[in-house]
């Protein structure tokens, strides 16, 4: 053996410090949504709070109403759940009267956290930029809801054979042509679908012709290196459950540390090596004292 | 090499009363386990959309691997540092860690949701190449293999002994065989929990956006990595004073003391990249901002340099009272550092609380009854511990 462990040492320590320590400068490098990508604009100012989306979302969906809270008389979830993909809520400060809706599903992210997540890619965005859910890849371990920077994944926890339950665009009905349940009932045309790049568009359109009505963003444009489903609204996006998130990616991190050590895989086969090359020189005492295994 | 540190069989007698004790608590997690089968997540645990990961995670599977990193660590510091004079101390830490590794797949198979997919992880077809998690169950599942293996050769010649003539020829074929693989099984037992110890701290990189600033740094698959270690030692020096004062022998005292120069290095390291990290990301006025979050990293640092003190002059870790007390520390401020991160630092908002329920914490308790029964059963039957008892010794089985 001509490696001596010393040396084998310092270069294996060496080497993790280098991988563990090696953090590119963010180099920022935006992420750019396929050319089909398609999304959902929601204009908050817009909303009257009929909630016919979560009923069209349910029906849809094939989802039962989430009836608990009202003793089976209506539909009323409190946040998104097992039955409710989509849903519908008020903020209002008591305060100073100020209040406004906002419609909550699945972001559609760029680059989604839990599409990184997921072990066997039941979480994959597919046709149209789309976060689909293919329940024959879930094992349930529920890590995609660990990494959804918005909450969206919802498990059905009620269920011996659960399942996750999320937005997945209503891609059963693109499929036949038709455009999401939430977006074909809307009254008030305050969630509409389309192209992502017309809806952005189409928002920045509505900022400049109406300056003072709206918080001066396009929500979901930037924030973890951007969404499918944007909005706009007259009130700080903090306020309605929308978090103030920057515009790096959520798996950057994990980018960074995980898949550039794991680098398709030959670092972990050259530590194998290099240990069992040490090892060797420990062979006899690794084997036992015993005289008839030395061969 | 001393017959003393030989290892032999304890070959006392296993089944008494409070062996019985762990076994009942055992079989009431088991029927509580199936039970979770028949009712589902929702109606046993606490477990909810905002906390999806409780106890089973962060204990059973986060923490419970991290105790059971003596098996690392000791084949680390006897086999790749090149101090054989551990050697005896190596075959104890394989059994507890491949205990603690079993029972740590056993809570996944019960947490996750969709279990009877399961089969298809090894399968590389369907990998997603870019998820921690599939890095780290895959070396979960294929390091508790090699730790089993790992212990083949105490079970073998304990089996080439047997009067059962069919399982003394299974030894006497196998044992030089599993023998010459050990380099090779050896290897992975390093390699493995280097990659899923600091892999199960890679996981909440990805929950980044929603993890409290105390916790939330790239560094915290290195802090995790250099926990485990020194976890490993502190469960070793445990485990050896506990079953040495259970069996009435006298602790290997020597070798402990020196297990605990070892931990300081490791200690100290974690310390530092732990405090460097806090003033690089001007995180450190978190740290006394005296809100929970601040109360509890200061418990965990407080926790690490109390074991750090308690081990700083030769009399201390010559002493096996205090050695213990440090190795007590260790195990609590690494397992607090985890709870910390994946139930504490994770922030899902303010609607959503975690509380694990009567059921969750029942199974967790008796999955440890059966742990420390099963190791009862083994170093009794098994060559495992060193230096038995001589009074003992006449009735371990000669092989």
């Amino acid at each position: 053996m001509g490696i001596s462990r010393r040396s084998a040492l310092k270069a294996l320590v060496a080497a993790a410090a280098t991988a563990t320590l090696r953090r590119r400068k963010a180099q920022a490098a935006a992420v750019v949504a396929r050319p089909d990508a398609v999304g959902l604009l929601y204009d908050a100012t817009r909303c009257v709070g009929c909630k016919a989306c979560m009923a069209a979302c349910n029906k849809a969906n094939d989802l039962p109403a989430d009836t608990a809270l009202s003793s089976g008389l209506s539909q009323m979830p409190v946040d998104l759940n097992e039955r409710t993909k989509n849903i519908i809520k008020l903020y209002k400060d008591p305060a100073s009267g100020e209040y406004s809706f906002v419609k909550r599903q699945c972001m559609h992210c760029l680059d989604p956290a839990c599409t990184s997540a997921c072990m066997l890619g039941a979480l994959q965005k597919r046709d149209y930029g789309i976060v689909t859910y293919d329940p024959d890849l879930c094992i349930g371990c529920r890590y995609c809801q660990m990494a959804c920077p918005f909450g969206v994944p919802r498990f059905e926890w009620s269920k011996v054979l659960p399942k996750i339950v999320k937005c997945e665009l209503c891609n059963h009905r693109l499929a036949k042509g038709l455009n999401p349940a939430c977006t074909e009932v809307c009254p008030t045309g305050a969630v509409i679908f389309g192209k992502y790049t017309d809806l952005l568009a189409e928002a920045h359109r509505r900022l400049e012709q109406h300056p003072g009505r709206y918080v001066p963003q396009v929500y979901g444009e930037t924030e973890v290196g951007g969404t499918q489903v944007l909005y706009l609204a007259q009130v700080d996006f903090a306020k309605l459950g929308l978090p103030a998130y920057s515009s790096e990616p959520v798996p950057t991190a994990v980018r960074e540390v995980f898949q550039e050590i794991y680098q398709g895989i030959v670092p972990p086969i050259a530590l194998y090596a290099l240990l069992a090359a040490v090892l060797t020189r420990s062979r006899r005492q690794l084997t036992g004292e015993e005289p008839e295994t030395e061969e | 090499m001393i017959a003393e540190a030989e290892p032999r069989a304890v070959g006392g007698a296993v089944f008494r009363r409070p062996f019985y004790i762990l076994l009942a608590i055992a079989a009431l997690a088991i029927a509580l386990m199936l039970w979770r089968f028949v009712a589902g997540l929702g109606a046993t645990t606490a477990l909810n959309d905002g906390y999806p990961w409780g106890l089973w995670i962060a204990f059973d599977v986060v923490t419970g691997t991290a105790f059971a990193s003596g098996g690392y660590a000791m084949v680390l510091l006897v086999y790749i540092l090149n101090r054989g004079q551990y050697h005896p101390l190596v075959r104890p830490a394989l059994l507890t860690s491949a205990f603690g590794y079993s029972i740590a797949g056993l809570s996944v198979v019960i947490d996750v949701g969709r279990p009877w997919l399961a089969y298809k992880l090894p399968f590389f077809w369907h990998w997603n190449l870019r998820s921690v998690l599939l890095e780290v169950s895959l070396c979960i599942m294929s390091y508790t293999i090699v730790l089993w293996i790992e212990l083949g050769p105490a079970i073998l010649e304990r089996a080439r002994g047997s009067s059962i003539s069919w399982i003394r020829r299974l030894g006497i074929q196998w044992l030089p065989a599993v023998r010459r693989s050990l380099v090779w099984v050896v290897a992975a037992g390093i390699m493995l929990p280097t990659m899923h110890q600091s892999g199960l701290g890679t996981l909440l990189l990805l929950s980044g956006p929603r993890l409290h600033p105390l916790w939330n740094t790239i560094m915290l698959p290195l802090l995790f990595l250099i926990s485990c270690i020194s976890m490993g030692f502190g469960m070793v020096v445990i485990e050896s004073s506990l079953s040495s004062r259970m069996l009435g022998r006298r602790p290997e005292m020597g070798m402990l003391a020196g297990l605990g120069s070892a931990m300081r290095p490791v200690l100290i390291l974690y310390l530092a990249v732990r405090l460097i990290d806090l003033v690089v990301r001007k995180q450190i006025d978190q740290l006394f901002a005296f809100d929970i979050f601040s109360i509890m990293s200061l418990l965990e640092f407080a926790l690490f340099f109390g074991a750090l003190s308690l081990l700083r002059e030769e009399y201390q870790r010559r002493d096996l009272g205090t050695l213990f007390r440090a190795s007590m520390c260790m195990l609590l401020g690494g397992a607090l550092y985890r709870f910390d991160v994946f139930l504490l630092a994770f922030q899902p908002g303010p609607q959503w609380s975690y509380f694990p329920s009567v059921q969750e914490t029942l199974i967790s308790f008796g999955l440890v009854a059966a742990e420390v029964a099963g190791y009862v059963v083994l170093i009794n039957w098994f060559p495992i511990l060193a230096g038995a008892d001589p009074s003992r010794l006449q009735r371990a089985p000669a092989n």
